[in-house]
């Protein structure tokens, strides 16, 4: 542990709060998992689960799924932290998607979603008979998300029904399943964006340089930067990449990520800039917006 | 101060269309929260679902589900988050329809204040009250009395001033420690973020600001510490922690503690963090404890102050809101969870339900989804537990339905029962394997299972008449007899079919004991109480056997009569008809009796229990 600054008494109970559900999902379950993004929550995440059992190890893997298209900068991060720590790190990908030659750009964002994340998951948990995966999603995301349990329970199939939804009061997580049923566990549930850059900042947790402005190669599409990260963007006609100061709010596939322009290039000007933001994290992430209910369907299919 | 003001959870509550969701959709726009793109989308969205006219409407940036969306009303509770500089805030949104009360019961237990909104135009409603009832019961203490659309009644001080009169009168038996009333508009903002000039005649804070400043201070620190016990850290053989979060109070290395239930006593060796050791540890917060000495201690115990020890009973009072779906049946065993305990528990009796429009006591047989309740429980294991009033932490359990894992209540503990505490069971020198010896026999219990006429009688009178043939001493249980002494005062609802199953399997673990075989014809049609059956006897002893003949079957039979009688609407709640048969998933044995003759289904009982080395 580096020398870190005495946590906000919100940050506090957010963190504590945290680490018993991580505690508890450990407890009850079988076989856990965490699913492990790379992005900032997947960091504060991962941060909370070294805590929660120390001085022993997190009792379970990391699970990554791969779509192919994450940013080779969010890769090379992946390895070397799951390294750093000594853990197990898992990594899937829908191999029968690659080879139907499912992508991000000639698919369209709804099918490569759901074929690469939303079945890549599912085939993942079944694989390896996981029977609960922590997440890294908070309510203040989007408004489905908003009326989510903390343990959120999954029928046969991955299957979320909103409207069967456990009652879940004080902190008496309801944790009992059948076999072919399973949890997602979101320790994160009560956070917020300023909530996620206040700890990394206070705890001093690594994260991908990505959400830090730099000259990147980006090209202007959908009223977002998107980044030509590597030789497979197709470039439309008359589009030449150009090299803007940009970071990344939300990070995923390249090819659905866009940027902002931004010169916040520390962790305080990120935490300034974001204090003056008008626009919602979300925004820059393309699959949320096809449709009116869009993210409460993928969740229902198995979507994190 | 400042350090306990961290943060505030709320809740809002009333009636639907007392503009709830509206509401807290203006606290939002007016702390600034609510961002460029969530606007566009919100105007695209008001005018296809929107009930404000051409103006933004807020609610539809809580209606997240496309159901509640499509219907207009909130559903499930959502959360929010805002901050202002003074406070953080966590606002569950909940419903207001009658039929959601479990969903504002779940937004009211992590709560310590709740805004009540009452529409000016309309007056206090039912719901008014019965969510100030809930908040209540589930130990909120600090209320604020929003008149809202006060816009409608042209701001009228009088208007205002009556309704909250009427509502201090109403409430002067909830035990809330302030209660907060505002004239507010939230559709235009009238006193939400600042003091309006529509009601110059009010001298209050405005919402915001009240928000900001009360004083809800939890005192979890100042109460007794308690320690429930989430997980054993055992990482290597010389490091021995118990990992949880300080649900009250504070603990200090070198501190005493003890294990609540034995009593056993330690000090407190290490209070450990992945961030160094503490010095001291307090209520919220999540440690690893060492110990002086080694005591067993598991998860789901509780480490207590021993100056400060809780009740520890396996029988005690409760209030209990039913959420299932199906009815709460006394007698029926269910699995409950306090702090990181589980246990099996049974309701043993309800002692009324409460009206929560009135307050009245009613008696009551069961509690329906939505009731709420004073009831006795009984637990397998004895619990520790502080009374849910003086302590939310330690006070609440929920209990979950052993089949469908249903969440089906919430339980807020008044007391201990000690009614249990002076009976001990005598022992006697000649027990159950004295008497299975000097019998040469194994005592097992016979169950038959099966719908009226299925031939569960029939069979076990042939069973019976083979055993008492080779000299086994046995006896047959049938539901019809008992129901004409032990079971005189039960009828059929599902309510009596509980408690006559539990009599009847009493009944046999004494003919057990006794040494005999039982045979027992019930209908026993849920499985729930077979499977309490099993783990009463104990599953060696216990064969379900399953008495399988289609309803038609049965119907044509109808040896009693009884079947046309319930087609003609004579008999309520009659199995198969009326109320539903649960048949077994996987019986010891299975017996179609559609298929073969009662002495071929004899048979194969006997059969079975030669295979076993039980007789015969």
């Amino acid at each position: 542990m580096s020398a870190k600054q005495r946590l906000t008494p919100h940050l506090a109970r957010l963190e504590s709060e945290a680490i018993g559900i991580l505690r508890e999902g450990a407890c009850a379950f079988r076989r856990p998992v965490l699913l492990y993004s790379i992005g900032k929550d997947s960091s504060v995440l991962l941060h909370l689960a070294l805590k929660a059992f120390y001085p022993g190890t997190p009792p379970f893997p990391l699970l990554h799924i791969d779509t192919t298209w994450k940013f080779r900068e969010m890769i090379s991060f992946r390895d070397a932290t799951a390294k750093r720590h000594g853990l197990e790190l898992l990594v899937h990908t829908n191999q029968e998607g690659l080879s139907r030659g499912i992508n991000p750009i000639t698919s369209g964002s709804g099918l490569h979603t759901q074929v690469m994340k939303t079945e890549a998951l599912r085939q993942a948990l079944d694989q390896y008979g996981f029977d609960a995966a922590f997440g890294g999603a908070r309510r203040d995301e989007e408004k489905s998300r908003a009326k989510e349990r903390v343990f959120s329970f999954r029928g046969p199939g991955h299957v979320w029904e909103p409207r069967l939804q456990r009652p879940e009061l004080w902190s008496l997580f309801n944790t009992r399943i059948h076999p072919g049923e399973s949890m997602r566990i979101f320790p994160l549930s009560n956070w917020t964006e300023y909530d996620v850059w206040d700890y990394i900042a206070a705890e001093n947790i690594p994260v991908v340089p990505l959400y830090f402005a730099a000259p990147r190669p980006v090209v202007r599409r959908s009223g977002g930067w998107i980044m030509v990260d590597d030789e497979r963007l197709p470039l439309e006609a008359g589009e030449t990449p150009e090299t803007r100061m940009v970071r990344f709010r939300t990070l995923g596939c390249y090819p659905l990520s866009g940027a902002i322009e931004s010169m916040a290039a520390t962790l305080p000007d990120i935490i300034t800039e974001m204090r003056a933001a008008r626009r919602s994290e979300r925004e820059g992430r393309l699959i949320d917006h096809d449709g009116e209910a869009s993210m409460e369907r993928k969740k229902r299919e198995g979507y994190f | 101060m400042a350090a306990k003001r961290d943060l505030l959870r709320f809740i809002t509550c009333g009636s639907v269309d007392d503009g709830k969701s509206t509401l807290i959709g203006r606290l939002l726009h007016d702390c600034g929260l609510i961002f460029e793109d969530t606007y566009s989308n919100l105007r695209t969205d008001s005018q296809r679902h929107g009930t404000s006219g051409d103006a933004l409407d807020f609610a539809l940036l809580l209606d997240g589900l496309e159901a509640e969306r499509q219907q207009g009303i909130t559903i499930d509770v959502a959360y929010r988050f805002f901050a202002t500089p003074q406070r953080s805030f966590i606002v569950a949104d909940t419903p207001g329809h009658e039929q959601y009360t479990r969903n504002m019961a779940t937004g009211a237990s992590t709560a310590s204040l709740a805004i009540i909104l009452v529409d000016a135009t309309k007056g206090l409603l039912p719901q008014s009250r019965r969510h100030s009832i809930i908040c209540s019961l589930l130990g909120i203490r600090h209320i604020v009395l929003a008149i809202n659309k006060m816009d409608l009644v042209g701001f009228d001080a009088a208007r205002f001033g009556a309704i909250v009169a009427e509502y201090r009168h109403f409430a002067e038996a909830l035990g809330f420690q302030d209660i907060t009333a505002i004239p507010i508009s939230a559709r235009r903002g009238d006193n939400i973020a600042s003091l309006s000039n529509n009601t110059p005649w009010y001298r209050g804070p405005y919402l915001l600001a009240h928000s900001e400043a009360v004083d809800v201070a939890a005192d979890q620190a100042d109460k007794p510490f308690r320690f429930p016990v989430q997980w054993v850290n055992r990482p290597n053989a010389s490091f021995r922690g118990f990992a949880g979060i300080v649900a009250s109070g504070r603990i200090a290395a070198g501190d005493a503690i003890m294990l609540a239930v034995t009593g056993a006593q330690s000090r407190v060796a290490r209070i450990v963090t992945a961030a160094g050791d503490l010095a001291e540890a307090v209520a919220g917060q999540a440690v690893t404890l060492t110990l002086a000495d080694e005591i067993d201690i598991a998860r789901g115990d509780m480490l207590v102050a021993p100056s400060a020890r809780p009740e520890t009973a396996d029988q005690f009072a409760a209030d209990m809101l039913w959420m299932g779906q199906e009815a709460l049946l006394p007698g029926r065993d269910y699995l409950l969870r306090i702090g990181h305990a589980w246990t099996t528990a049974r309701v043993t009796s309800l002692r009324h339900r409460l009206d929560v429009t009135t307050r009245e006591h009613k008696a009551a047989r069961q509690l329906e989804m939505n009731d709420i309740g004073l009831c006795h429980l009984a637990s397998l294991q004895p619990l520790s537990f502080d009374p849910y009033a003086e302590n939310r932490a330690t006070g609440a359990f929920i209990l979950v339905d052993r089949f469908t894992h249903e969440t089906v209540a919430a339980g807020m503990i008044r007391h201990g029962l000690r009614r249990a505490t002076n009976i001990h069971r005598a022992a006697f020198s000649i027990d159950k394997t004295a008497r299975s010896e000097r019998y040469g026999q194994r005592p097992v219990l016979l169950w038959f299972t099966g719908l009226s006429g299925s031939g569960k009688s029939t069979i076990a009178n042939l069973v019976e008449q083979a055993l008492f043939a080779a000299g086994r001493p046995c006896y047959s249980l049938d539901g019809d007899n008992l129901r004409h002494g032990l079971c005189r005062d039960l009828g059929f609802t599902a309510a009596d079919r509980v408690e006559n199953i539990r009599r009847a399997g009493e009944v046999a673990k004494l003919f057990l004991d006794a040494g005999l075989i039982v045979l027992a014809s019930f209908i026993s049609p849920f499985r729930a109480e077979r499977q309490m059956l099993r783990e009463l006897i104990g599953a060696e002893d216990f064969l379900e056997i399953h008495v399988d003949a289609s309803l038609e079957t049965c119907m044509a039979r109808d040896p009693k009569g009884l079947y046309a009688k319930a087609k003609a609407g004579l008999i309520p709640n009659f199995t198969g008809i009326s109320s539903p048969y649960e048949a077994p998933e996987n019986p010891n044995i299975h017996l179609k009796t559609g298929d073969f003759t009662a002495e071929a289904c004899a048979e194969q009982v006997l059969q079975a229990l030669r295979v076993k080395g039980i007789a015969c």
